[in-house]
């Protein structure tokens, strides 16, 4: 076996070691209470009182749940709808906002980039907009919407948009003024300019808008749905959500559901960064293949 | 003071030069040229543009006559003004003063300053300007796809025939950024050429590459156009490169840029890589190499000067 080859499954095993160990350490940590009831651990239960933590485990890890208490919360939720209810509201609402913030702002940030009255008349407005915090929106957002659910959308709208302008104003710019030459040296017109140059030369940055996007989204919806509340368990249509199945655990003092909640939306995040990623390598071949 | 006659425009051949193809006078060391078209004349342009410090004479009662089918080099150092030139055959930017005709035709004067930007000059860039987005064929085939000369099919067929030719074959369907600089500078030339321009404008396109890559793409390059014979212009600051492609070689002075000598290469087409040790090609070199040292060394003082 190459080197080359070997690389790769070196470091999944890696990968896997310190997956491993991060559990480990975070299950004794957790267990904490038990083993540092000795006499063996009068010392550091001093340390600890010392130091204004409290004496009976180790600070942040004792208090949390252990892994295994978490696997064994989650598999007995795994058959609950009400779990996989929360996962389908928040991935609809990100895919909501995600898809609308392309929409309007890949457009949008095209028509900053090829037409300089665009840009003189919106971007100081966008400017001014693009430093407030999609959160800070929150109240604004229910109270022009008139659903919960349309306000939650929009803020996650926000989260994306920026970020997609951005990325699309700045990689239509960045295009090299050659290959405006040559495509018109070779009888391109505007149209042509547009569909065969700018389009294709602001794809890659369209795509790393949409990545970060992705990702900004769903920060985004999680504090959305534990501000905005739950809804879901009185047979409404408002609330629920992975932000706010995290909440309820919290209120509910099952301290295991919260984590189970936080892992669900990193698997959440990450599965839809990957597609996002997986897409966009294919919309943009030349890169790739480099 | 701009039409004051230069030592150079005596040197060229003058009127013999100019007009249709069929009425000229060929000198007898050189073999008639091959095109139909694409004679450019350049005749007393100047160019001032503004800089910094208040405006700036890059180009200056310049003539230059190219007969069509011609490969015509442009020699001088970096930064005289000879890309200036370039571009307003090319219609990147406009004159300040003069005329220039492609085949008797008027692409800029004073009335229009710009020439018209068309697939009649294609121009290659000094550091490539293939589409990075489309394969190499994809690449090829833009010109007559946009301007719809060619069906997606036959300019596919087309460019794949002239690819091949240009010893293209297994890359075109590689990206460019998948190949060596060097099979992306002949794609760009291919390229260039399935415009069937009138003229292709040759910007310093070597000047990246490394020694040993440049001389094989000087012969690819003769071999390209003898297959397909258009009016060359080049520009370069490499002297050797410039004896040994053209027909013509002009050392332009240093900013403002006009011709100081033109020199016709008496070696005939086509050349291969051991012209380079000739007696004529060595004879050559030490006939030009003064001209050019001596503006090159303007050059740098100047920029001495300047910094």
């Amino acid at each position: 076996m190459s080197a080359t080859s070997k690389a790769p499954a070196l470091a999944f095993v890696r990968g896997i070691f310190s997956v491993l160990v991060l559990l480990l350490v975070w299950e004794l940590g957790a267990r904490s209470k038990h083993w540092m009831a000795g006499d063996l651990f009068a010392p550091l239960r001093g340390l600890l009182a010392l130091l204004g933590f409290k004496p009976g485990y180790l600070p942040c890890l004792g208090a949390a749940p252990a892994p295994s208490g978490v696997v064994r919360s989650w598999v007995a939720i795994l058959g609950e709808s009400s779990y996989w209810q929360s996962w389908a509201k928040s991935f609809l609402r990100v895919m909501g906002g995600f898809l609308a913030a392309m929409l309007v702002g890949i457009p949008f940030g095209l028509s900053l980039a090829v037409s300089r009255v665009a840009f003189g008349v919106a971007f100081p407005v966008f400017e001014v907009l693009r430093p407030i915090p999609p959160l800070a929106w929150v109240p604004a957002a229910i109270i022009f919407w008139p659903t919960q659910e349309l306000s939650i959308s929009f803020v996650t709208f926000l989260g994306a948009f920026y970020t997609i302008v951005i990325n699309v104003v700045g990689g239509a710019r960045s295009i090299d003024v050659r290959y405006f030459q040559a495509a018109r040296s070779m009888g391109s017109s505007r149209w042509d300019l547009f569909r065969r140059i700018i389009l294709p030369g602001t794809l890659p940055s369209i795509v790393v808008g949409a990545v970060v996007g992705m990702g900004i989204t769903w920060e985004v919806v999680v504090a959305a749905e534990m501000i905005s509340g739950g809804g879901s368990q009185v047979g409404g249509t408002g609330g629920g959500g992975l932000g706010f199945f995290i909440w309820n655990s919290y209120v509910g003092g099952s301290y295991e559901q919260i984590v189970v909640g936080m892992i669900s939306i990193g698997i959440a995040g990450f599965v839809s960064s990957e597609l996002l990623r997986l897409l966009g390598r294919r919309l943009t071949p030349w890169l790739a293949r480099r | 003071m701009t039409l004051a006659p230069t030592p150079a425009e005596t040197v060229q051949r003058g009127a013999a030069w100019s007009g249709l193809p069929a009425g000229r006078v060929t000198p007898s060391a050189q073999p008639a040229p091959l095109a139909a078209r694409g004679a450019i004349r350049i005749e007393q342009v100047v160019k001032v543009y503004e800089g910094r410090g208040g405006p700036v004479t890059a180009v200056d009662g310049c003539s230059l006559d190219i007969a069509a089918g011609e490969i015509f080099m442009v020699v001088g150092p970096s930064g005289c003004g000879k890309t200036t030139l370039l571009n307003a055959i090319a219609g990147f930017h406009g004159i300040s003063g003069g005329r220039i005709t492609l085949d008797g035709q008027v692409l800029c004067d004073s009335a229009r300053p710009q020439a018209p930007r068309g697939s009649d000059r294609v121009v290659v860039f000094q550091n490539g300007a293939l589409f990075p987005w489309r394969t190499n064929l994809e690449n090829a085939i833009f010109g007559p796809v946009m301007q719809r000369t060619l069906s997606k099919r036959d300019a596919e067929e087309k460019a794949m025939a002239m690819m091949a030719d240009a010893g293209l074959a297994g890359v075109e369907h590689s990206y460019p950024a998948e190949v060596s600089s060097g099979v992306r500078r002949r794609v760009e030339i291919v390229r260039a050429l399935m415009n069937d321009p009138k003229v292709l404008l040759l910007d310093e396109p070597y000047r990246a590459l490394d020694a040993l890559t440049k001389s094989v793409m000087h012969e690819a390059l003769l071999r390209i156009y003898d297959k397909n014979p258009v009016t060359i212009f080049f520009i370069t600051h490499d002297l050797e490169e410039a004896l040994f492609l053209g027909h013509k070689v002009a050392v332009m002075t240093t900013r403002p840029c006009r011709p100081k000598t033109i020199l016709t290469v008496d070696i005939p087409h086509p050349r291969d890589y051991g012209v380079l040790t000739s007696r004529r090609f060595r004879e050559l070199i030490r006939e030009t190499s003064a001209a050019v040292h001596e503006e090159a060394l303007k050059a740098f003082q100047r920029g001495e000067r300047e910094g």
